[in-house]
């Protein structure tokens, strides 16, 4: 019989980030489809019970916290500590996590520590004659493995976007906190803030409705045999402001940086798509002036609705890749875009 | 901390991201089609954390880099002809298999013992590189797993940028949510930095750190100790390719206006 825990980290507001809210409703999922197994809750932070309190009606059987001024930020020493502690006490079988950067550098460790196994970027789970299968892509999205295991604890690292966010009443969760003891060195790490990129642009979003994807073709020498790299500056940041899109590119382009060619200067390798760069999930996805096949596809592997302006008719992109192919000069249209977005 | 760093990058082969991948049912589980034949490259992260950690050994004076690979020996040695050329490292072989379906505990567990036999190499000292995430597994966890197995208790995910200040302490960029950055500083080594893309490019090929390597690499292959690492536990009940290929419907003769519009409906539809 299985003992699920669901864990999750508050954020600086005290509250839960919404990918724990999808976590959450894996985890009630599971508890549901597993027969005679125990679900419990624990969070992570500065101060837990606000964000206990708002999770109270998940039907989880009992809550749990690690609270503290130590807990409030994200470190890997503290975190790890952390959950470890929450994983003790519960005795758990199956953890479930969401996919945040603070779980992804704390998750491992804490496995290596409890003798479990651990699968990360989850993106399916199903119950099939009482064993759990999960679903995760191997080689950057390329391919999907449906599996299961033996060991236990297993770690449940879950994706956003995968399960709908956990909605239900708030109510008094009643948290017990969990003392953890901190060795002398565990706060050899101090966090000083948090900083954008040096592009003093925010360009990435990861709850637009759109990514807007920016290729090379941009930066390269138009049809009257110059740069427009000022032109192309305002269309694509016109863009993002009109359509409040995130700003995704290939990885020509952010090389350019590097390489010392001409460069976008809002564009750093966190723009990145595909291979070497992130799979962000988005409803729609517009590809401009993107030569990449296979290795740039790979970054759209969960954008839904695709479309792309290329002056290539046989573009990689035309090959199955995008819904629609539009053979134009991305800096007529995307201007002429801007125009009506802005009426 | 008396003297450098001694910096340990782990680091194996992918294949060829041009490359087509397929998967079939091997005698141990899911495999690559023609997994030995395809062209393999340096796992990109992991390359991005080798020249950082080269990038630091030149500035700081006194440090080492190793280079810990886990992956099928003949692999790593059409490998080195082209890494080792870029820049100074001494490499330790792990002979085993590199593709994505093995166990990133296994893994660790092979990476961190063949770390634990480096002759030499300070702890004190010790920075443990690598990628963030695998363009394989792209599980993302190895690394954290390998530092705790050397007792490392501070630990970075998706580094940008590692600056080394007046007083010896570290000033760490890491990627988090949101397209930021969270900023942290380290008292200083023992740490495990897995790296994002950093900030500098691909070395170019230098003939006379490849012959130097070269000293190191051929033995390092030859010494090479077997690291039979599977996926105990696992069982794959199905690995697949997305079956999904769309129907694109190429738009030639609509005027700038026209497709402009058509865009608009479609992103307010």
């Amino acid at each position: 019989m299985e003992k699920i825990l669901f864990i999750a980290h508050t954020q600086s507001d005290g509250t839960l980030p919404n990918v724990a809210r999808e976590a959450l409703s894996a985890a009630v999922d599971l508890s549901k489809k597993l027969p005679g197994s125990s679900f419990v809750a624990g969070i992570i932070g500065q101060e837990a019970n606000q964000a206990a309190d708002s999770i109270a009606s998940c039907g989880a059987a009992g809550f749990l916290s690690v609270t503290g001024a130590e807990f409030a930020v994200s470190r890997y020493a503290t975190d790890a500590a952390a959950v470890e502690a929450l994983v003790r006490q519960t005795g758990a079988t199956l953890v479930v996590a969401p996919t945040t950067s603070r779980f992804s550098r704390a998750l491992p460790g804490v496995v290596q520590r409890v003798q479990g196994r651990i699968e990360t970027h989850i993106s399916g789970m199903d119950i099939v004659e009482g064993s759990l299968q999960i679903q995760r892509w191997y080689y950057r999205q390329r391919m999907v493995a449906t599996l299961t295991r033996a060991q236990r604890p297993w770690f449940l690292v879950i994706d956003g976007g995968v399960f709908p966010a956990w909605q239900g009443e708030p109510g008094s969760a009643n948290a017990e906190n969990v003392a953890v003891q901190l060795a002398a060195d565990t706060l050899r790490t101090q966090v000083i803030g948090v900083q954008a990129p040096s592009t003093n642009t925010q360009t990435i979003r990861p709850e637009a409705e759109v990514l807007f994807v920016a290729g090379a073709g941009w930066t390269k020498k138009q049809a009257d045999g110059q740069l427009h790299l000022k032109d192309a500056e305002e269309l694509i940041l016109g863009f993002l402001k009109n359509c409040n899109a995130s700003l995704g590119s290939s990885k020509s382009l952010v090389d350019q940086s590097v390489e010392g060619e001409a460069v976008l200067p809002f564009m750093s390798h966190l723009n990145q798509v595909g291979q070497t760069g992130s799979t962000p999930r988005h409803p729609k996805g517009l590809a401009t002036c993107c030569h990449g096949e296979e290795p740039h596809a790979v970054g759209w592997r969960f954008i839904n609705e695709r479309r792309a302006i290329n002056t290539d008719a046989n573009c990689g992109w035309a090959q199955g890749k995008a819904d629609v192919l539009y053979v134009a000069d991305a800096f007529q249209v995307m201007a002429k875009v801007n125009e009506l977005l802005a009426q | 901390m008396n003297g450098g760093f001694h910096i340990v990058v782990c680091g194996s082969i992918v294949p060829d991201p041009l490359q087509t991948l397929a998967p079939i049912e091997g005698p141990t589980g899911p495999a690559l089609k023609n997994e030995l034949m395809l062209p393999a490259v340096l796992d990109p992260w992991a390359g991005h954390a080798l020249y950082e950690a080269a990038n630091l050994a030149k500035n700081v004076p006194d440090s080492k880099v190793w280079l810990v690979s886990l992956g099928p020996k003949a692999k790593l040695q059409q490998l080195m002809m082209s890494i080792a050329q870029k820049v100074s490292f001494e490499l330790v072989v792990l002979d085993g298999p590199a593709g994505g379906f093995t166990d990133p505990c296994e893994v660790a567990a092979a990476l961190a013992g063949g770390i634990n036999g480096i002759a030499g190499l300070d702890r004190s000292r010790l920075l443990l590189f690598g990628g963030c995430s695998s363009a394989s597994r792209d599980a993302g966890v190895t690394m954290q797993m390998v530092a705790e197995q050397l007792g490392i208790g501070d630990q970075f995910l998706g580094v940008d940028e590692l600056t080394i200040q007046a007083d010896g302490s570290m000033k760490l960029l890491e990627r988090i949510e949101g397209g930021q950055y969270q900023v942290s500083t380290c008292t200083g080594a023992p740490a495990m930095l897995a790296w994002a893309t950093g900030n500098l490019p691909e070395p170019p090929n230098n003939p006379q750190i490849g012959m130097m390597n070269m000293r190191t690499v051929m033995p390092a292959l030859q010494k090479a100790q077997p690291a039979p690492v599977g996926a105990a536990g696992v069982s794959y009940l199905g690995v697949e390719l997305p079956k999904q290929r769309r129907e694109t419907r190429i738009v030639k003769d609509l005027s700038v206006d026209e497709v402009a519009r058509e865009i608009v409906e479609w992103l307010k539809g």
